[in-house]
């Protein structure tokens, strides 16, 4: 198994192949991309007056990333977004979301008690908690959902 | 009334069609067909948590189990074949397993409440408070959000954490050092996989730009040669 091979392989899988032969498929999703990226901004900071949030958000822009790799190949997908930052990215939301907890905890609350982040009132201090939080929540769930796919589409046999 | 029983007999037909589709899928050899009856079935569950007015949800389950979940189960049979193989004997014991737990669940809702009943012990603890204070105290007019991201911050914190193990797993069982090893499929067993886990931050961190698509043969060969 150690004999200096290559490591990886980033041969897209027989179905990415599929998609990427077929012209219709390859022009559609193009065109949808960056619409289904901007979808995920909106329901990520619309999720206050809206349905949605950040686990739906984060979903919903993986979705995205991942169709370009379908279309593209998994080779562009990781080009644009390396593994190292999907790796950085996995851990950076969970740790806003535990610093936003400590952050209050600093400022003489409890732990994700938001409403002492504003001095003069409570309820920004809820709004603001609330989006970072969210925040936080988006971008673990697109990294972690990048990375399983990667994980998957990397082992894919040719 | 009327707009009642319409919405009840949607929702029967709804869950009739997922329970065909559950059957269905059972007995299915298909990997590839059963991945996309999934995401079928989860579409269908989405429209089901929308009649019972759960959109936040319902949202969720469209995107993860109709969306992300098929483009992973198309992913995983990437690495495995298409069909499943026909099993050796007949699982009987777990038939029998599975038969009684679902009788056992099935059981155990008739001491559930009935569907929708207002005086159902989950909405006269704290939901009220929730639904009349939560814009006074936190704000926002989604009642879910607040629950999710601020009362209940801290169940949110621990899902965070949880979708966060789920990635560290795949990433590190079967994430990077992919072309050099088929061990799962060549049965070497427990040393081949610490292999795979070791050399995993190696491969990714370095190879990452440098080796593309150049190394199927090798891939094609180190997979005989193992």
């Amino acid at each position: 198994m150690s004999d200096g091979s290559p490591m990886t392989d980033k041969s897209p899988a027989p179905i990415k192949m599929r998609v990427q032969e077929t012209i219709i498929l390859r022009i559609v999703g193009k065109g949808l991309v960056p619409f289904i990226l901007l979808f995920a901004l909106y329901v990520q900071f619309h999720g206050d007056y809206g349905p949605g949030g950040g686990f739906q958000a984060g979903v919903i822009f993986a979705a995205g990333l991942i169709l370009h790799a379908l279309i593209y190949g998994l080779d562009e997908l990781r080009r644009a977004v390396p593994q190292f930052v999907v790796e950085i990215g996995i851990a950076l939301g969970t740790l806003i979301y535990g610093a936003v907890g400590l952050w209050s905890m600093v400022s003489g609350g409890t732990f994700l008690d938001y409403g002492v982040l504003n001095d003069h009132d409570p309820s920004h201090g809820q709004h603001l908690g609330i989006l970072l939080v969210e925040l936080g929540v988006g971008i673990t769930v697109t990294f972690v959902m990048v990375g399983i796919f990667y994980a998957f589409a990397g082992r894919s046999r040719q | 009334m009327g707009e009642q029983v319409m919405g009840s007999m949607i929702e029967a037909l709804l869950f009739l069609l997922m329970i065909i589709l559950a059957l269905y899928i059972a007995q299915l050899r298909s990997l590839f067909a059963a991945a996309m009856l999934f995401g079928i079935f989860s579409l269908i569950s989405a429209g089901m948590l929308t009649l019972m007015d759960a959109v936040d949800v319902a949202f969720t389950e469209a995107a993860v189990g109709a969306g992300i979940s098929t483009v992973l189960f198309l992913g995983a049979l990437g690495p495995t074949t298409s069909e499943e193989t026909r099993p050796l004997h007949h699982a009987w014991s777990a038939k029998l397993v599975v038969i009684a737990t679902g009788l056992m669940l099935a059981y155990g809702t008739l001491d559930m409440p009935a569907y929708g009943d207002p005086n159902a012990p989950i909405h006269m603890h704290v939901a009220p408070h929730y639904l009349v204070e939560s814009v006074e105290e936190i704000g926002i007019p989604n009642v879910v959000t607040s629950v999710l991201a601020s009362y209940r911050g801290y169940d949110t914190f621990g899902e965070t954490t949880v979708v966060l193990t789920a990635a560290v797993g795949a990433i590190l069982l079967l994430g990077g050092a992919v072309a050099r090893n088929d061990g799962l499929a060549d049965h070497h067993g427990l040393d081949d996989h610490e292999g795979l886990a070791d050399h995993d931050g190696l491969a990714d961190h370095d190879g990452l730009d440098e080796d593309d698509g150049q190394d199927e043969p090798e891939n094609k060969g180190g997979g005989n040669a193992a």
